[in-house]
Parts: C-alpha cells; structure tokens; sequence
C-alpha cells in the first residue's frame, strides 16, 4: 500500500503548483518547470468533483495566487509603472515575483527586493532601467516611511545641548535619506494623486481587475538630486535638499558627533565659517521643527 | 451570563470590520458601532497613520482581531518576528480574543497570501492544535480559529471538515469563529450538507461569527465578500444562533465597498435573529 504523504509533503506540492506562473490566457500551465504533468500532479493530490477535475480545482488556487500578489505590487508602484509603461511592467512584474515570492508575513514587504532584482535583471526595465532603479527606490523608501515609527522628537535646545557634549543623536526611523539622479519625487506626486492605500482584506478572493491606464512619461533629463522622505503629522513628504544638507543628515545617520557631521559636509572655500554657521543654524531649527532628530538608542 | 468560557462576550453584538473607505464617515460621524474588528496585519507596524489611526478608533470603539497570516495549519514553525509583532498589537487594542484561520498558506518561508485549506489528516490535527496552544500560551488570550471557504479537496483527507475542525479545537481547546458564509460557499463546492457540519460542531466552543457576500460562478461559488449576505446564509446564521445562542457577528465586505451605512445596515439585520442581550 503507497504511504500517504506528511502534511509537509503536500504543501510543497501545492505551494509550488499555486506559485507557479499562469499562461498568458491567466490559466494553470499543463507542465511545471522542468516538465513534470500539473493534471498528474493535481490528480495525485487533490479529488474531481462532479463539475471540476483536479486540476481545474486546483487552477482555481493559482489564479487566486497571482491576482493578489500582483495586485499588491500594482498599488506599491505607481511610479515604476509609468516609469516603464504599462505592458513592460506587468512582465517585470511576474518575472520579480517569480524570482522573489513573499518571505514575509505581511504583503507589505513584497516589493522590499525590486530595486535588488531590477539591477540584477535590468532588461525588465529596458532602456529606462536607470529611471526605474531611482524610482523604485523612491517609492519603496516612501512605503518605509509611511509606518515607520517616530520617536519624541528633539528640541532645538536638546540639540543645541547634544552638540556641546559632542554628544551624537540619531535620524528618526521615518526619516530616509536619497540620492536619486533623475528629479522624480514631483513626478511621484502626481502618479500617486488620488491612490487608495493597500490594505489587506480577510479571507476575500480577489478577481483580476482591469487596470487603470498610465501615463508614461516624457524623457527625463538627468539631474542629480538629493531627498529627504519624512514623515510628518502621520504622512510623507519629500523634501529637496542641497548637496551640503545631505551630506550633514548623512554624518549624523552614520552616527558621527553634530560638530563632525557639519565640518565634512560643508567645503570651507565655498562660504565663510560664519556663514556656513548661520545657514546650519537655520537649517537645524527647520529640521527640529519638522521632529527628524531623536535621541541615539532609541532608535 | 455566558455558559462557557468560549464565548465570554455576549455583550458585543453586531460588527463590521474596519475599512479604509470608512475612516473619514467614522471620524467626521462617530456612528453608534457595537465594535469593529481589524485586519491584524494591516496594524502590526512600528508607526505612523495606521497607528494613528488605530488609536483614534480605539478611544471610541471596542476592537477584535482578525489576523489572516498565523497559518495555524502550516507544517513549519511558528514566525516569532510575527508573534512578537501581534503581541504588541494584542497590548495596544486589548483585543478581548483574537482569531485567524484554519488553514495554511506558507512552506519553507514562503507565503502564498492565501487562505488555503488543509488536508483534513490527523497529523494535521495534531500539528494545527500544538500551533494553536503555542500562540495562545504566547499571546495569553484566547483563541478562536475560522473555517475557510474552499475550492478543492484533498485524497489523503481523513475525515470530514467538520470533523476536522471539532478534532483541532478540541485538541488545541480554543474557540470556533463561525464563518456560515464559508460553510455555504465550500458546501456548495463540495457537495455536503452545511446544517450537517451546523450540527455536528461543538457548539459551546462557537466565540465569533462572520457572515458575508459570495459569488456565483457557473461550476463553483466564490467568496468574495463583495456583495450583501444571500438568503441561504442568513437561514444558515439564523439557525446556528438558535444552536449556540447570542454571539458576537460580524459582517465582512472587503471589495467593492459601499457606503458605512450602507455595510452597517446589511451589519444589523443579524440582529432580527440574535436573541436579547443577557448581560
């Protein structure tokens, strides 16, 4: 008599046949990977009814898979979608998810490898692959962001305290530093108007749903850029820095002491000490404002 | 008072489950809601505006878990970085119990994101309910498990879904959340009788209910909690209440969300077959 499987046993085999790639008409491949037969297999595993054989029931499953997940990378990248254009993304998108299916529990994180995949695999992107890794790490930055926490944040005095002691202080985890070398975070804006945020619904099937149209956009010219994505008053935003700016945010976030972070940050030929005194000054008390400092550890 | 310790909350009657369309009616209304139950996942986050919102719910509003990532019947291990994180949510909502579901959906670290049913084994059995006492034990709350609607069924399967189901929280002894929905969709795909399953659950481990929309394909019925509740289901909620009494229901509608008054009203009608309050 042939020994029924372990538990472990039949949820690989239906974990990989759910996961495996649809065909083009958004049905369940007859083959696997290396050839084996999805009807054996679904035979093998799962019982016919009187309106469905096993394999059908079982194809039932794997379109269920790919309408989520690809559904939840659809909302997570408007700007990559437009980046790319619409039909280049959907097969950038399979390929990822191919490649990176969830490590985690949460669908939140499903896109967290894209810019890793996009630099290993960069005919995905085409001739915009450039664009595409700059966005891709705008717009996962800004999904870190969005539920990042915030610490209480320092007072200009806390501050002006920390760099006395020569003390260091920390960037707040909603706080993410970017350099990007094309101006995309306007472009972003504009993708994301009147985008619903992704919220996991319980126990629901989700059908495959049309797609809005994109705009692509117009060439890019290349433009270095340095970004700040904060959180403030529970939204994100993005903020243009200059070049001296991200440098001193940077220090600070590699946890060098206030006074260290500002003397490699700014290029003395450029202005006076005093003036460059006065402009830190100033940028410190906007930036406490804005609640991006906290105390080291807590972090 | 409640008769068993399972369903310890007969005060909460009818509920909806919290939607992103809503917030805004909810903030700007504060409409009269028994309590709402959130999606667990959607708030295990380390800040910003789910927290926020979060927490503005809570100073108004009685909350429950649902989780839909624990996979109880999953053959791996229990995610401790999961755990933690729900556990942390546990102490913010004081969730009064927590469910998720019946099923698996991830193997060697991977996840499928869906609610995929078991094998109805009683190594399973086994497995699923050590699962379940090791979450209780770590969450220190308790526990109710929810049965899923499902599409297929499996050769090696042992018993019947309700069995299965009776022998798991009997095993883990924790509580059923009733989906009747559910048992009506997978009825229909499967060819059982729904009032044998009604009938041969332990009735006093019942702690939640959910009732819901479904759909209607030409060989199988989805559920897809896009619609209101359908006849068959309320004739099947309304006899399950007669079996175990006053319990805390919830409607869910997840797609094509309608209006909040228009998803607390389908809400309410449960209350035509929920008997009074005994508290």
């Amino acid at each position: 008599m042939k020994k029924s499987p372990s538990l472990l046993q039949i949820q690989r085999a239906v974990a990989g046949a759910v996961m495996q790639p649809l065909t083009r008409n958004s049905g369940m491949k007859s083959r696997d990977e290396v050839g084996h037969s999805m009807r054996k297999l679904a035979g093998e595993i799962m019982k016919p009814n009187d309106r469905l054989t096993s394999f059908e029931r079982l194809e039932i499953y794997n379109r269920q898979y790919w309408f989520r997940v690809l559904d939840s990378l659809y909302e997570d990248f408007p700007g990559l979608r437009s980046v790319v254009g619409e039909s280049r993304y959907q097969r950038l998108a399979r390929a990822y998810l191919e490649k990176y299916p969830s490590r985690s529990f949460t669908l939140r994180n499903l896109g967290s490898r894209m810019g890793k995949f996009l630099k290993e695999e960069p005919r995905w992107a085409g001739s915009r692959q450039e664009v595409a890794l700059d966005m891709v790490s705008l717009e996962w930055a800004a999904i870190e962001v969005f539920d990042s926490m915030f610490f209480p944040p320092l007072t200009p005095g806390e501050i002006q305290l920390l760099a006395k002691k020569k003390t260091r202080m920390a960037l707040q985890p909603c706080v993410k530093l970017i350099e990007l070398n094309y101006p995309l975070d306007e472009y972003l804006i504009a993708c994301k108007e009147g985008k619903a945020l992704r919220l996991v619904a319980s126990n629901a099937v989700r059908g495959d749903k049309k797609r809005k149209a994109v705009v692509i956009i117009p060439r890019l010219t290349k433009k270095k850029i340095f970004l700040v994505v904060h959180q403030f008053e529970n939204s994100v935003y993005y903020k243009r820095l200059s070049p001296e700016q991200f440098a001193i945010l940077k220090g600070i976030e590699k946890g060098f002491p206030l006074g260290k972070a500002c003397l490699q940050a700014v290029p003395k030929a450029k202005k006076s000490p005093e003036a460059w005194a006065e402009d830190i000054q100033q940028w410190f008390g906007l930036w406490a404002q804005l609640g991006w400092f906290c105390k080291r550890g807590t972090t | 008072m409640p008769g068993n310790p399972f369903n310890a909350f007969t005060d909460y009657g009818v509920g909806i489950g919290l939607r992103l369309p809503h917030y805004r009616h909810i903030f700007e209304k504060k409409p009269v809601v028994d309590w709402f139950e959130i999606i667990s996942e959607n708030f295990m986050v380390d800040g910003g505006r789910p927290l926020y919102v979060l927490d503005k719910i809570l100073e108004q509003y009685r909350v429950v878990q649902h989780g839909v990532s624990m996979y109880f019947g999953s053959a791996e291990p229990l995610n401790r970085t999961h755990l933690k994180k729900l556990k942390n949510l546990v102490k913010r909502t004081k969730t009064p119990w927590l469910s998720d579901h019946l099923c698996w959906g991830s193997v060697d670290g991977t996840y499928t994101h869906d609610l995929l049913p078991m094998p109805y084994t009683f190594e399973a059995v086994r497995k699923t309910a050590q699962k379940i006492r090791e979450v209780r034990d770590f969450l220190e709350i308790p526990i109710a498990v929810e049965n899923v609607s499902s599409y297929t069924e499996y050769h090696a399967s042992e018993m019947t879904e309700w069995e299965f189901l009776t022998e798991v929280v009997e095993g883990a002894d924790c509580g059923i959340l009733l989906d009747v929905n559910n048992i009506y969709v997978s009825s229909k795909n499967h060819g059982f009788n729904p009032y044998d399953y009604l009938d041969n659950i332990p009735r006093h481990r019942v702690a939640q209910m959910h009732i819901a929309g479904h759909s209607k394909f030409e060989k199988y019925i989805l559920d897809t909690h896009d619609h209101p509740v359908l006849d068959p289901v309320w004739k099947l909620y309304a006899h399950a209440i007669k079996q175990v009494g006053r319990t805390a229901t919830l409607l869910e509608w997840d797609d094509r969300i309608p209006t909040f008054e228009e998803v607390h009203r389908e809400a309410l009608k449960a209350n035509r077959f929920l008997p009074s309050s005994n508290i």
